[in-house]
């Protein structure tokens, strides 16, 4: 709280923060572990750039701003476009309509080709088949597994959420789980829903489900320790996000319980909680190959007339299962964040 | 109930000392009773003490005294950003950019650390820079347009909210901060900002402490100090107070520098206990800070509300909110019941009030 006796403090205040924060810097304050020093420079994906003429691409996606799943796909998209010399126009609304529109508008751009995501087929259709009608090659991922044909697009890469869910379901029988709370951070999310429909579809035993505000870590801790101080017979905490799961790990030794934890997607600190054990396993959809392949197949398209699947079958990017057999080697991928 | 012992300062011998009470003062003197019930938070705490029993009654894990502490925690950290909150409503404005300033000022600490491999107290540092800086921005900005500040905390929020992502994704390229717990001086800030402590096999949070004391020193402030009449003053009435010499604009910006204050601190405890911090953290949190202080006897058209009104706001929305879940209600329905319990809440403070101040 600022002082009542300050008659014209501000300017002084904040020159003299400003100068103690300098100081602070220039005297050598150094952290002598972690930081940017520490962490290596692990190298980038470099690989040749093709000689194909310039096309342009637009991958339209139901992102919301900000999360990270997408932030992959996004970068695995970006090394698509860049070693096959395309420019790539990147757009994402959650709203679907408002994700229609920007399909419009890559049609009204004259792009090379269209990837789009069917989180919502029935408001995609119409947009989708102008843009065929208008010659775009459109090719789907991420979601609309059992949509992308009937919208007569050229090919789908990706995996429904739902077999996501389900494969989760299955792995939690083999671990011997008997009862699953999933925690959905954001109510009302279709893919999230999904996931957690797939998990109560396999899994045995019982599924609970747990809402929690995603934009609040505070809450969301003591949300998932609530749930686990009401119910002591559950054994298995699903979390749909990566930051959700590190949460959990918090809220499971609050709440004294002995539940483990297991989630959908990675990132790098992820990586570092399966290997230290405090998370079991997490199921990875690859969201790079996904932005990557749905790039990669409209340059083949249009340069060489290839496309996956026939047009009959997905290309399926996952489930991907990460636990402690396999995160050495997915570590390393995670912390460039490219898994 | 700690609630309660906070009350008992605020209540007994000073409230002669707010204008508010002053405004019926003139009448007839009426029974303390009376007077208690005129108080703005305690319609609030009647109602915190029906949810109180409420779940305790419907449900069983409720009653452990670790319950107690988990429902605390939340509250704790959704009211120690409350409490400026509440002062500036009190002053007559609203920051809806209060709940992505927490976001900013951790994102702030957590990037600059990392990213200069400094000891990490120098992001503390240049956090609290920056969270009073955006904080006197706000102000200053209201003040030389003379906008709304409705619209021009909209305009900050939607801009910290595009920053918080931008900036991170320029220095990070994910969307969330690189983690700093291995760093210089992280242990010792998370003593600080983040740590707890065990009483009678509970664990106690320190935010919990830290909200207590800050709801103590801001009802010192509003009750006690010169800095407190100006609150009232500008906020009932900004022409007037002019009028009789306060001085309107510092005490706005001071207000809104308080906001960024509580931002930074809640912004630290963020980054200290979970060491990352997603960059689109903090969206809507705006809102529940206002519903903290309303439901704690503020008045939305300001000039009155007291600080220990939020708290008692922010632990019936915390009671409400894990109350819910101990009660092992259907969750689908969960937003559907946060909401009917709040209405009820904050009309149970209604009522109170109106039967108060009634003659």
């Amino acid at each position: 709280m600022d002082r009542t006796s300050r008659r014209r403090p501000r300017r002084y205040a904040a020159i003299a923060a400003a100068t103690a924060a300098a100081a602070l810097l220039a005297a050598g304050c150094s952290s002598s572990s972690g930081g940017k020093q520490a962490e290596e420079d692990s190298g980038t994906t470099s690989a040749g750039k093709a000689s194909t003429p310039r096309m342009t691409v637009a991958l339209v996606t139901h992102q919301a701003p900000g999360d990270t799943f997408w932030d992959i796909v996004r970068k695995g998209a970006q090394a698509a476009a860049a070693k096959d010399n395309i420019k790539l126009v990147y757009s994402s609304d959650p709203n679907a309509g408002n994700q229609a529109n920007l399909v419009q508008n890559a049609i009204d751009q004259k792009v090379d080709g269209i990837a789009v995501t069917l989180a919502k087929p029935d408001a995609m259709k119409d947009v989708v088949a102008k843009a065929e009608k208008a010659g775009i090659p459109v090719v789907g991922l991420n979601s609309g597994l059992s949509d992308w044909k009937k919208l007569g697009m050229l090919e789908f890469f990706g995996q429904d959420e739902t077999v996501a869910g389900e494969a989760f379901g299955k792995k939690l029988n083999e671990v011997g789980a008997k009862k699953a709370v999933c925690v959905i951070q954001e109510q009302g999310n279709v893919g999230l829903t999904q996931r957690c429909a797939g998990v109560k579809k396999t899994f045995d035993g019982t599924t609970e489900t747990l809402y929690v505000n995603g934009t609040d870590m505070p809450s969301v801790k003591s949300t998932i320790t609530a749930k686990l101080k009401q119910d002591s017979s559950i054994d298995y905490v699903v979390a749909l996000g990566a930051p959700y799961a590190l949460t959990a790990v918090q809220s499971v030794s609050d709440a004294g319980s002995k539940a483990k934890i297991a989630t959908f997607d990675l990132n790098k600190d992820l990586t570092s909680a399966i290997k230290k054990g405090d998370i079991q396993f997490a199921v990875d959809q690859q969201p790079y190959l996904q932005g990557y392949l749905a790039v990669d197949s409209l340059w083949l398209y249009k340069n060489n007339g290839n496309y996956s699947g026939g047009g009959e079958q997905p290309v399926l990017t996952g489930p991907a299962f990460v636990d402690s057999s396999n995160v050495d080697t997915i570590a390393k991928f995670a912390a460039k964040g490219t898994r | 109930m700690t609630v309660t012992q906070a009350t008992a300062p605020a209540t007994s011998p000073s409230s002669p000392a707010s204008p508010a009470a002053q405004r019926d003062g003139r009448t007839a003197q009426r029974s303390l009773g009376r007077r208690l019930l005129a108080r703005p938070e305690v319609g609030a705490l009647i109602a915190a003490v029906g949810v109180y029993v409420f779940f305790f009654a419907a449900a069983p894990a409720f009653r452990e005294a670790s319950a107690l502490s988990t429902v605390l925690y939340q509250a704790s950290v959704m009211g120690i950003m409350a409490l400026p909150v509440a002062l500036l409503m009190i002053g007559g404005e609203f920051d809806l950019s209060a709940g992505v300033a927490v976001t900013t000022s951790a994102l702030t600490a957590a990037i600059l650390s990392f990213q200069l491999s400094v000891n990490v107290w120098t992001g503390v540092v240049v956090a609290l820079v920056v969270s009073l800086a955006v904080g006197a921005f706000n102000g200053w900005l209201l003040i030389k347009t003379g906008l709304p500040s409705f619209l021009v905390t909209l305009g900050s929020f939607l801009v910290l909210q595009g920053a918080n992502l931008a900036v991170t994704k320029i220095f990070t390229s994910n969307v969330a901060s690189d983690s700093i717990s291995d760093m210089d001086g992280f242990d010792q800030a998370k003593t600080i900002f983040a740590s707890e402590f065990s009483v009678g096999g509970v664990n106690v949070k320190i935010t919990i402490i830290y909200w207590l004391v800050f709801a103590a020193a801001a009802t010192w402030l509003l009750l006690r100090t010169k800095f407190g009449n100006w609150i009232f003053a500008v906020g009932g009435n900004k022409d007037s107070a002019r009028a009789v010499g306060v001085p309107v604009n510092l005490t706005k910006i001071a207000l809104f520098m308080g906001v960024g204050a509580g931002a930074w601190f809640v912004g630290m405890h963020l980054l200290f206990s979970f060491n990352t911090v997603q960059s689109g953290e903090g969206v809507g949190n705006e809102f529940l800070y206002i519903i903290a202080a309303v439901i704690g006897g503020c008045l939305l058209t300001g000039g009155y509300g007291s600080a220990i009104g939020p708290v008692i706001g922010a632990f019936i929305f915390g009671m409400v909110s894990q109350g819910i879940v101990y009660a092992n209600w259907n969750p689908d329905w969960f937003k559907a019941f946060l909401g009917v319990m709040l209405l009820v809440a904050a009309l149970v403070n209604l009522w109170v009030r109106r039967t108060a101040t009634r003659r």
